[in-house]
């Protein structure tokens, strides 16, 4: 192994990415990483902020927009957040349909991210398209499997990038069970698809390397976490309800980025298809445990660069629990539930396809918003980002520029942050320290 | 030659251009039909310009984003703008008419940190845009069918009627009249497909104002309704407020649009 002396900087320029333009920045000096920051400079929106003084049917809709690639995710915890400060709950086949709806988004989601942006970083393409030239029939799959996930959206939610169906109490209108079945074949061919793909990301090259952290996620009593109202760490050192969420996690404002970084009292955590897998294992559907059998995945999985195939064990979860839903699926007899506004402060979370998204609304009595909070998954897992990446870069500075810069980029896609594709921008400048 | 695509990000979701990636029936044709040669979101390589269509979404919020986009400008043959953000600044310019100052104190701990505009503008008021697709987000029947027609040399045309008419088309029930429930259906510009009237729920104007909109007529019949006049700017200045306002603002007086001059306050 040769040593290199002297100092280098790997810049990434531009991660312009999904819930973010970012940047990476790694300082190295005498074989030791000084430094290794995310920038997310991915200009503010204030959400935040422009939503005081509205009303609170209006959070489903407007934070929909904070990310195209996973709307539902803000719907569901903002839905979740007004709907406890009015002190009604969800139930029954309405909250069936909002399961089904979610588990679209984490198929369009996952499969997008396993096809079309991580696994080229396994097999040494710049992207899909250029994959698809040598591997047509599995780029094909994979835009199948995306599709339907989308189908299942427009199914539920009217649209797949900001779903128009959705309100507080449950939906504008019911989806027609005749319209639901007729997905069934493509759903169990889709079924099949992913359980070739978990075999498939499972003969991919996995670095090693093994992170540090705790695995945090919301807990469901009687399944696999997507909506619940706990949230609990996989060593069993933390288990809350939702409400207190902000006793124990909270977010820094660090100058290098506009992401505010998250925090835990406790230390090291991270979000996302690890921490539910670490939490959950035992809740997955039968087909979905067996393929997680078969790739001998359990419990806490604690090398990143694997979560792509959990990602695809979640994938066939969610595939079996669209069947299961369409299959017992009755039209309830309202399309909602009635909401009355009163003063109040309400929690909600959910499982966004990246980690656990986490909003609070601070309503008036006449229904208009006093204040929110919002903490979405990208930047809790940021902090675990960097500590990757400045271990990453120690454990491999005898690699090439080029090839040290590739493998920084994969890193960052492990956690699939809105800012994946940045990581195509990379650029590397050599200095003299 | 092929024609070479560049795809550009500014202030935005990544829904528009995800849009792009979910027409699954029709990526790898697309990839065979052009040259992909600038999408951060789809691959990694980039090649240098000049592209013969660059596809922009987002709004201008930052000083470098004011210059980025002039390098876009000068660099692409056509430049089409999709969604709302990049046609009307999308729904990030509601700090237009706030204080912006006010506005990082609510969202960040460190407000000298944060550097941003005091406004979110569309991306022609800073270059001249040859294309527009609007939507929050766009519906990518139309940004398949803009790109097929600029790939063939011809310019893409977008259908400019209002909502309102692909409910009577469709027979859809109107939600304003039979149900009672607000529309912006009868102002805002089509390409939705009257999706939110589909599902017996009011348009809420997501791609911005037909060219033929009578904002009085509509505000009348809001006031009839019990909405007040705050709800009813609310309800117009959310996802293509900069556009809205306009409107407003151009028909005040006119006898066609602004809140001053007709109708009875509820």
């Amino acid at each position: 192994m040769s040593h290199r002396t002297g100092g280098r900087i790997l810049n990434v320029k531009a991660l312009a990415r999904v819930e973010g333009e970012g940047a990476l920045h790694v300082a190295v000096r005498d074989n030791e990483v000084l430094d290794a920051k995310l920038q997310i400079y991915e200009p503010p929106r204030f959400f935040e902020a422009f939503l005081e003084g509205r009303d609170f049917r209006e959070p489903p809709d407007i934070t929909a927009r904070i990310c195209g690639i996973c709307p539902v995710a803000y719907q569901m915890s903002s839905c979740t957040a007004i709907e406890s400060a009015f002190g009604v709950s969800v139930e029954g086949q309405l909250a069936e349909l909002r399961r089904l709806l979610y588990c679209g988004e984490w198929i369009e989601s996952h499969v997008l991210h396993i096809y079309m942006l991580h696994a080229p970083d396994f097999l040494g393409y710049p992207g899909a398209i250029e994959m698809a030239a040598e591997h047509r029939d599995l780029v094909q799959r994979g835009l199948r499997m995306k599709k339907i996930g989308n189908q299942l959206m427009e199914l539920v939610g009217g649209r797949a990038i900001h779903p128009v169906n959705v309100r507080i109490g449950g939906f504008y209108s019911s989806p027609d069970p005749e319209r639901m079945r007729e997905m069934l074949p493509d759903l169990r061919w889709a079924l099949d698809a992913a359980q070739e793909t978990v075999d498939w990301v499972n003969t991919f090259s996995f670095p090693a390397y093994e992170g540090d952290w705790e695995f945090v996620s919301v807990v469901q009593p009687d399944r696999y976490p997507i909506m619940g109202d706990r949230i609990r760490s996989a060593s069993g050192v933390l288990d809350i309800p939702v409400a207190e969420f902000l006793d124990h996690f909270s977010e820094e404002h660090v100058a290098h980025s506009n992401a505010l970084h998250g925090k835990w009292d406790r230390g090291q955590y991270v979000v996302g298809p690890l921490a539910r897998f670490a939490n959950a294992q035992d809740q997955l559907p039968p087909g979905a445990a067996a393929a997680a059998d078969r790739v001998d995945l359990h419990g806490e999985v604690r090398n990143p660069y694997k979560s792509i195939i959990v990602r695809a064990i979640e994938v066939v979860a969610a595939y079996e629990e669209a069947i299961r839903i369409i299959e017992d699926y009755v039209r309830p007899t309202a399309p909602a539930i009635p909401v009355r506004p009163r003063a109040s402060v309400g929690h909600g979370v959910s499982e966004a396809p990246r980690g656990l998204l986490y909003h609070r609304y601070f309503l008036k009595d006449d229904g208009s918003i006093d204040s929110c909070d919002i903490v979405p998954p990208t930047a809790q897992n940021q902090p675990a980002i960097e500590h990757d990446l400045l271990h990453v870069v120690e454990d491999n500075l005898s690699l090439s520029d080029a090839d040290l810069t590739h493998l920084c980029e994969q890193t960052i896609r492990n956690y699939d942050p809105c800012i994946s594709c940045a990581t195509h921008f990379l650029e590397i400048r050599r200095v003299d320290v | 030659m092929k024609p070479r695509i560049a795809v550009w990000k500014f202030s935005s979701c990544d829904g528009c251009q995800l849009s792009l990636l979910d027409c699954e029936d029709e990526l790898l044709a697309l990839g065979n039909a052009v040259e992909i040669a600038y999408f951060l979101e789809a691959t990694s390589r980039v090649e240098d310009g000049p592209y013969d269509v660059s596809i922009v979404e987002g709004s201008i919020t930052t000083a470098h984003d004011e210059e980025r986009i002039q390098e876009v400008r000068e660099n692409s043959g056509v430049v089409v703008a999709i969604g709302a953000c990049a046609t009307a600044g999308g729904i990030q310019a509601l700090k237009n008419f706030a204080d912006v100052e006010e506005y990082k104190r609510i969202v960040y701990a460190h407000p000298e940190y944060v550097d941003t505009l005091a406004t979110s503008t569309p991306i022609g008021e800073h270059i001249k845009v040859d294309v527009e697709l609007r939507g929050c987000p766009i519906d990518r029947g139309q940004l398949l069918a803009a790109i097929s027609a600029l790939v063939l040399g011809h310019a893409p045309r977008t259908k400019t009627s209002p909502v309102c008419l692909d409910c009577k088309q469709n027979g859809i029930t109107c939600v304003l009249v039979s149900k009672g429930r607000p529309c912006l259906g009868p102002i805002t510009q089509t390409g939705c497909g009257a999706l939110c009237p589909s599902i017996g729920r009011g348009c809420f104007g997501c791609f911005g104002p037909a060219d033929t909109a009578n904002v009085d007529a509509l505000t009348a019949q809001l006031r009839q309704l019990g909405m007040t006049d705050v709800g009813i700017d609310e309800m117009m200045n959310t996802y293509a407020t900069t556009q809205f306002r306009k409107l407003v603002a151009d028909q005040a007086g006119t006898g066609r649009g602004g809140s001053d001059d007709s109708g009875e306050q509820v």
